[in-house]
């Protein structure tokens, strides 16, 4: 089943009627979505480098002007190499007491700094939250997605490869 | 046809095709799957390709025919839990005992009742004690792959003309199984011995009859044998509904049909999962986590065996590996040992469970079958809670954990589903499915009885990517689970509503909640030398959220005795009705006697205590974590939900950076224009001077791992991990950059602390390997 851009732009947005949200749901995937999807956010960012893929609502890893692959925020920051995690180079605030943990839930209802705690991961340069950790104290930071993507470009969209990293 | 003409002619006269014996014929199977990775070596499907209309016809058939199977019977229970919860499922086997088509309900059991097959054949019941048309089995052993002692199976071999040509199961989750204390998913007992009764693939009937031995020992060995019996006819109707539909799809399409059939269908299965991963996924790995509590050293927690009184954390690291070639591997290397609790679970419970969720969300089809376990990697490692290696351990509650070991896997497929623009299928996780109201006694009827509230099949679902997660909706163990009617459980449980709102800030903050959970505040009502619980998590929260969403709320329980209640109901006085909606502001307390006996804390898991009349019993359903940063979530939807009492104003403004205000009917307004803008930009400028950089974080995190300096729960946890995994202590020491000779072990914890850690080291544990004439089936890469 195919959509219009202008249907995927509404769903991006979260206003798609329920009705057509519904049919994605239920039926099988259209294989057009990844390009039309990746149009509709090139046209939104501020920058020129190209999504390779979107990996949150203000992330993505895209090719850098020096033609790397690298983990970017909407307002231009780059974190560093796809392949590494991104969040080391983030900025982090960790809520381990209970004061700090209140301020998000009931008392009564927040983890107990003793046994968890909650860390938030900044853009150093904007202050969106990309990412909400919710480990043991201890708990090295986790390295959420590590894509292959040249197999998803070239064995399963057959796309064209983007250009290597350099060496 | 190929399974047949691939088979090779045995001199043995055993039951199922070509006189195989079982063994030999699962044997071939098993053979010929791994020769090809093909299910049963079908690289191609000839019945399929060649006769479509007969293929799609016996599918058809088969397929309504187990649903049918399961809705005809679901009527003769009498527990609401498999009545109104719809806590039962039916399916169908080949010989192997793989399963071929399974109705909709309880689908953990697709792998649960076919590990009990298995372990039959494994074990040559075909010699003793026997398998003949007519026979009856049950089983409900956890060590073999039942998921906790309730879910009871009953099994049934189906012959044609003397051939076992296929099984039929039916499982359903009864009220009570003896076990310590009432209910069916028991705390206390922290060995298998305490867990209730449990039957070994037993032959329970013959000739469609069930054995009379087995019908005063069974009823007897439960607290509810009423309910006990209505269910056991129930599973027995349904299999042999199922068997007649079997019966006469072979009068109708042939013998050679159905036989190719029952293997092409599952390989059919396989290769969906196939297509479906790479139609919707992106290749890589991801790495996710969960966490639960296990608060045992409180003292409303009491154990007969003093060394399970400690305080613990269950750990479930997973990595999805996503392979060029859309096969995938789900590996939980890392995993904590399994406890001295009702917690843990057999590996099968956990692969099964996992194709519930993945019904959800990947492979949202009909035929679900085993073809998904044939193209699924999954490595458990041997000894972790979801794969033990000690036949002592209890698995009552294995749920605890089960989900939130789970969902961390959605998140992971989220991240894939948002990368390539299916935004509708992004899920930031799951509710940990609790609270669990249990408990016994006398109850209104005067009779002995014991309770387990399902209302927790209707908790907060995770957020997605493009709308808020569905409010008490649904858990994942029962995609068809609602809460059921309150004036049901009134009828089933001798405790009365004084109210069922939705629950205030339960789910997980962010640009799209976390559905809200709901809570019921239940008034005990009839009842006599009755007992309660709570089981859930508290100190922790176990899901997390995704992309910038927040966690879903951690629990808290409220009980009242000696409230006044009484006397307040013939005073006419205020009661405690309405929802808790702050916790911390102890509203309900103002409407009980000033002799009140409350707790209210975050101890979620306790063990039977003492109710009176008029007593109450707070049952708080979890919510679901949220998705992207609250920053972007729409004030208009922030208005909405505080006037609708699913967020409270003063979490609204913290969470969300809006600005409000609230009119003189007490209604809120918040602002959608420049001034929330001003706010939010204000809070970003906030974020950016509260935090550091993650790498100076991480120097001092890491100065208190070489210090060793945490609460015994946490250090337990990363102990019992690295004594399984030297994987994990090798990514640990190579993360934080720990000297060489750091380590920590639960040995070290015990001579550091004196804290007892049976279990901890391999002599003191005992497999059921080691048992005399026993085959453990292996369903995983240990």
């Amino acid at each position: 089943m195919a959509y219009t851009i202008e249907q995927i732009r509404h769903l991006v947005d979260g206003a798609l009627d329920w009705e057509t949200a519904h049919r994605m749901l239920s039926e099988p995937k259209d294989a057009e979505r990844f390009s039309m999807y990746r149009e509709i956010l090139q046209e939104r960012v501020s920058w020129d480098d190209p999504i390779l893929l979107p990996a949150g609502p203000h992330l993505y890893i895209v090719v850098n002007s020096g033609g790397d692959w690298v983990w970017k925020c909407d307002c231009g920051f780059e974190f560093c190499d796809y392949r590494q995690n991104w969040k080391l180079e983030a900025l982090v605030y960790v809520r381990d007491t209970k004061e700090l943990l209140g301020e998000l839930y009931p008392q009564l209802m927040a983890p107990a700094p003793e046994w968890q705690v909650i860390r938030e991961y900044y853009c150093p340069q904007c202050g969106t939250q990309h990412e909400v950790e919710n480990p043991t104290p201890w708990y090295p930071v986790i390295h959420d997605w590590e894509p292959d993507i040249e197999a998803f470009y070239r064995e399963w969209l057959e796309l064209p490869v983007p250009e290597r990293p350099r060496a | 046809m190929a399974v047949i003409t691939r088979t090779q002619k045995k001199a043995a006269m055993g039951i199922t095709w070509d006189r195989e014996t079982l063994i030999q014929h699962r044997a071939g199977v098993l053979d010929r799957t791994r020769e090809t990775g093909c299910y049963n070596g079908l690289e191609k499907l000839p019945l399929k390709e060649a006769e479509p209309i007969v293929f799609e016809r016996l599918f058809s058939k088969l397929r309504s025919g187990v649903v049918d199977a399961r809705e005809t019977s679901k009527k003769i229970a009498a527990s609401p839990i498999v009545e109104q919860e719809g806590e039962l499922c039916f399916t169908l086997y080949n010989a192997a005992g793989d399963c071929v088509v399974t109705s909709t309900g309880i689908i953990i059991h697709v792998g649960t009742m076919g590990a009990a097959i298995k372990y039959m054949i494994a074990n040559g019941w075909e010699d003793n004690p026997g398998i003949e048309d007519g026979d009856l089995f049950t089983n409900n052993d956890c060590s073999i792959g039942n998921v906790h002692p309730c879910d009871v199976a009953t099994i049934v071999p189906i012959f044609y003309a003397g051939t076992l040509i296929g099984w039929a199961g039916g499982v359903t989750h009864v009220i009570d199984t003896g076990a310590l204390s009432p209910g069916s998913m028991a705390t206390g007992q922290t060995q298998r011995f305490g867990d209730g009764y449990q039957v070994t693939c037993r032959k329970v009937g013959s000739n469609d009859e069930l054995f009379r031995d087995w019908l005063h020992e069974s009823q007897r060995s439960v607290r509810t044998p009423r309910y006990w019996i209505l269910d056991e006819r129930t599973r027995v109707a349904g299999c042999h509904k199922i068997r007649e539909m079997v019966l006469e799809a072979i009068e109708e399409e042939g013998l050679a049909a159905w036989q190719q059939f029952s293997y092409e269908l599952v390989e059919d299965g396989r290769r969906g999962l196939l297509k479906r991963i790479r139609s919707l996924c992106v290749p890589g790995k991801t790495h996710q986590v969960s966490f639960v509590d296990v608060p045992y050293e409180h003292p409303d927690v009491n154990l007969v065996q003093p060394y399970a009184k400690i305080n613990t954390i269950m750990h479930a690291p997973s990595t999805i590996e996503i392979k060029p070639d859309a096969t995938w591997a789900l590996d939980f290397e890392g995993s904590s040992r399994w406890g001295w609790h009702s917690f843990n679970c057999h590996q099968v419970s956990f692969t099964s469970g996992i194709w519930v969720m993945m019904t959800q969300t990947l492979i949202p089809t009909e035929r679900i079958n085993d073809g998904a376990y044939y193209g699924t990697h999954f490595h458990l490692p041997k000894g972790a809670w979801m794969n033990p290696d000690d036949r002592r351990t209890a698995h009552a509650y294995s749920w605890h954990f089960l989900v939130s070991g789970w969902s961390p896997l959605w998140r992971g497929l989220s991240r894939s589903y948002f990368a390539r623009g299916y935004l509708e299928e992004v899920n930031a996780g799951n509710a940990n499915t609790s609270n669990w109201l249990q408990g016994g006694g006398i109850n209104q009827d005067g009779q002995v009885h014991s309770v387990n509230s399902f209302e927790c099949a209707a908790d907060g679902v995770g957020a997605s990517a493009v709308r808020d997660g569905v409010e008490h909706g649904a858990a994942i163990w029962n995609p068809e689970g609602d809460m059921g009617d309150m004036e049901i459980w009134e009828l089933a449980e001798p405790l009365l509503y004084l109210g069922r709102n939705v629950k205030a800030d339960s789910g997980g903050g962010g640009k799209y909640r976390g559905g809200s959970g709901f809570e019921s505040l239940r008034m005990v009502w009839g009842a006599k030398d009755w007992t309660m619980y709570f089981m859930g998590n508290g100190y922790m929260t176990s899901d997390c959220g995704l992309m910038g969403g927040y966690p879903s709320a951690a629990g808290y329980r409220f009980e009242a005795h000696r409230t006044g209640l009484k006397e307040a109901i013939a005073e006419g006085l205020a009661l405690p009705l309405g929802q808790d909606f702050d916790p911390d502001a102890r509203g309900y307390e103002d409407a009980l006697a000033s002799g009140a006996i409350v707790k209210r804390d975050q101890q979620c898991v306790t063990t039977e205590a003492v109710f009176e009349e008029y007593d109450l019993y707070l049952n708080y359903i979890r919510g679901g974590p949220g998705f992207g940063d609250p920053l972007d979530r729409d004030p208009r939807l922030i208005e909405d939900d505080i006037n609708n009492f699913r967020v409270s104003p003063q979490h609204a403004k913290q969470l969300y950076g809006v600005v409000m205000s609230q009119s003189d009917d007490g209604s809120w307004h918040v602002e959608a224009g420049e001034a929330t803008a001003e706010r939010r930009a204000q809070v970003k400028q906030e974020r950016l001077a509260r935090a550091e950089p993650t790498r100076a974080w991480m120097q001092r995190e890491r100065q208190r791992v070489v210090d060793k300096d945490a609460t015994f729960q946490v250090k337990q946890m990363f102990a019992s991990s690295f004594g399984l995994s030297e994987k994990f202590l090798r990514e640990f020491k190579t993360f934080w950059d720990l000297p060489d000779d750091w380590q920590l072990t639960e040995e070290e914890l015990h001579r550091d602390l004196g804290v007892p850690v049976f279990g901890a080291t391999k002599d003191t544990r005992e497999d059921l390997s080691s048992l005399p004439d026993v085959h453990v089936v292996t369903f995983v890469e240990e």
